[in-house]
């Protein structure tokens, strides 16, 4: 048998009192898929990647994870979490934890790992991400690239097979984005499934098997990027690319 | 000074059994408080409201008072009647006494603990449940030491008026506290300078080193913050 689909998003609608913010969204991302997620400010990007971990509740439609239906029930949110990393624009590392504390706390208390094995796993994470030497200090000692570094590798550590990211080299000065995208474009090729919001578009470019555009809670249009940011369809997706490539 | 040192000691050991049980009690009703506050349920929150409201407007001595010579009465009264208790039971009055004050303490330890949990970044428990962490781990590890370490000086106060306020404990039962042992000495002695200020020396003591404690918990509770 082959193995589902890491995401289906089928007709997913969520709104925040009378403020509708995803119209039936559908979606599908295979195994190992790399989606790149972009569009306007308030176009919905971190409610529809929030609704795959359960972070945001959605009204109507149906979301699987890895084959395992995301349910109000405790239990299927216990599972899709174990599966699921992510990475927030603003690191939200826990500032009175260690680097190493930070990394060995969930497989420790989720999985019930033994310290030994847990800290042994987040310096090998560590390692990748390449901030070995950072596993004592605290966060505020950090650059904030490095903090986000250490935010990836605390994902990593709980080993899961789908990882969402949210913006998550927009909080970081110029001369950081590179190390932390250097990062993501080597986790790319681990073969990791992903989906990132950002609108770094040579990281797209490089990486992404696909692009989503959204705008007004909706899914506007989807394709390879190359295609995509070649030959918008939709005047929303014109606009929206004149006015990114404006700004950098 | 005759045999009044001994008498003094013991009251010092009232005074902190009465402060410290109070305080705890405090704590568990300052949790239970702003949980309440905090809650999605609007009666819940209706609850927590009324509760912090009416016992920081009245005086303490008025609620201690209330608390003994009515509900006091009308618990053990209402437990005689559906034969829970013998009819002559009465509540013990250290018992009452320290849950009186730990209600009271409750009220101001709810606001503390609320601001506090409002104080957190919404990141921190999103990181914690984008991780799977369970609702234990996440108060305990993640979320709780945070509240902590902005509630911990406004705790801290708390404490310090706790150990004023278990004074109040004389006018409700025969408890020999500090100052309880400090007038009755003064009245039989006539030497007033002498006994109120040995009283002082007392609560000084209780709170310099209280304070000592405080300062380095609040040193422990900054871990990994404005390290530079
Ligand atoms: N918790 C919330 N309560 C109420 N409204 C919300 C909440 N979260 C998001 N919204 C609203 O939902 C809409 C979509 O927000 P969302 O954060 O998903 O957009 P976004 O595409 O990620 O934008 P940005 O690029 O600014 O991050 C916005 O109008 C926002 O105001
Ligand atoms: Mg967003």
């Amino acid at each position: 048998m082959a193995a589902p689909p890491a995401v289906i998003m089928d007709g997913v609608n969520t709104s925040f009192g009378t403020n509708h913010v995803l119209r039936n969204v559908s979606l599908n991302v295979g195994q190992g898929e790399r989606v790149v997620i972009c569009g306007p400010s308030g176009s919905g990007k971190s409610t529809m990647i929030r609704c795959i971990n359960g972070l945001e509740r959605y009204q109507c439609g149906r979301i699987t994870v890895d084959g395992i239906a995301l349910t109000r029930d405790a239990a299927s949110l216990k599972r899709i979490r174990r599966d699921v990393g992510m990475v927030f624009q603003s690191f939200n590392l826990f500032p009175h934890l260690t680097v190493l504390q930070n990394c060995v706390l969930a497989p420790m208390s989720v999985k019930g790992m033994k310290r030994a094995e847990a800290e042994a796993l987040a310096m090998e994470f560590l390692g990748r991400v390449k901030i070995p030497e950072q596993a004592g200090k605290y966060p505020s000692q950090l650059s904030g690239g490095q903090q986000q570094r250490v935010a990836i590798a605390r994902a990593l550590c709980m080993q899961p097979r789908i990882m969402l990211f949210d913006e998550p080299t927009s909080a970081l000065d110029p001369e950081m984005v590179r190390e932390v995208l250097d990062t993501m474009v080597e986790l790319a090729g681990s073969g990791m499934t992903m989906l990132c919001v950002t609108h770094e578009m040579g990281f797209a470019r490089q990486v992404a098997d696909r692009v989503i555009f959204m705008d007004g809670g909706e899914i506007v249009e989807e394709g390879a990027p190359d295609s995509l940011f070649a030959a918008p369809k939709t005047e929303r997706l014109q606009r929206f690319l004149a006015q990114i490539l404006r700004s950098h | 000074m005759g045999g009044y040192g001994s008498q003094f000691a013991a009251g010092i050991l009232l005074t902190l059994e009465i402060s410290v049980c109070s305080y705890l009690i405090g704590l568990i009703f300052g949790v239970l408080g702003a949980s309440a506050k905090l809650s999605p349920w609007k009666a819940l929150r209706l609850l927590g409201n009324l509760y912090t409201i009416i016992v920081r407007a009245l005086p303490e001595l008025l609620l201690l008072l209330i608390a003994f010579y009515v509900l006091a009465g009308a618990i053990s009264g209402l437990a005689a009647s559906i034969g829970l208790v013998k009819s002559d039971f009465a509540f013990n009055p250290f018992l009452v006494a320290v849950i009186a004050l730990g209600f009271i303490q409750g009220a101001y330890v709810t606001e503390i603990l609320r601001a506090g949990v409002l104080a957190l970044p919404k990141g921190q428990s999103d990181a914690a449940l984008a991780l799977g962490l369970s609702f234990p781990v996440r108060w305990g590890r993640v979320l709780g030491p945070q509240v902590m370490r902005h509630a911990l000086p406004a705790l801290g106060n708390v404490w310090l008026n706790a150990t004023k306020d278990s004074s109040l404990i004389s006018i409700v039962g025969a408890f020999a506290d500090v100052l309880k042992v400090s007038s009755l000495a003064a009245a039989a002695t006539k030497d007033y300078i002498l006994f109120y200020a040995l009283a002082a020396l007392c609560f000084l003591l209780i709170s310099v080193v209280s304070m000592a404690i405080l300062n380095a918990l609040h040193i422990r509770s900054r871990r990994g913050l404005h390290i530079a």
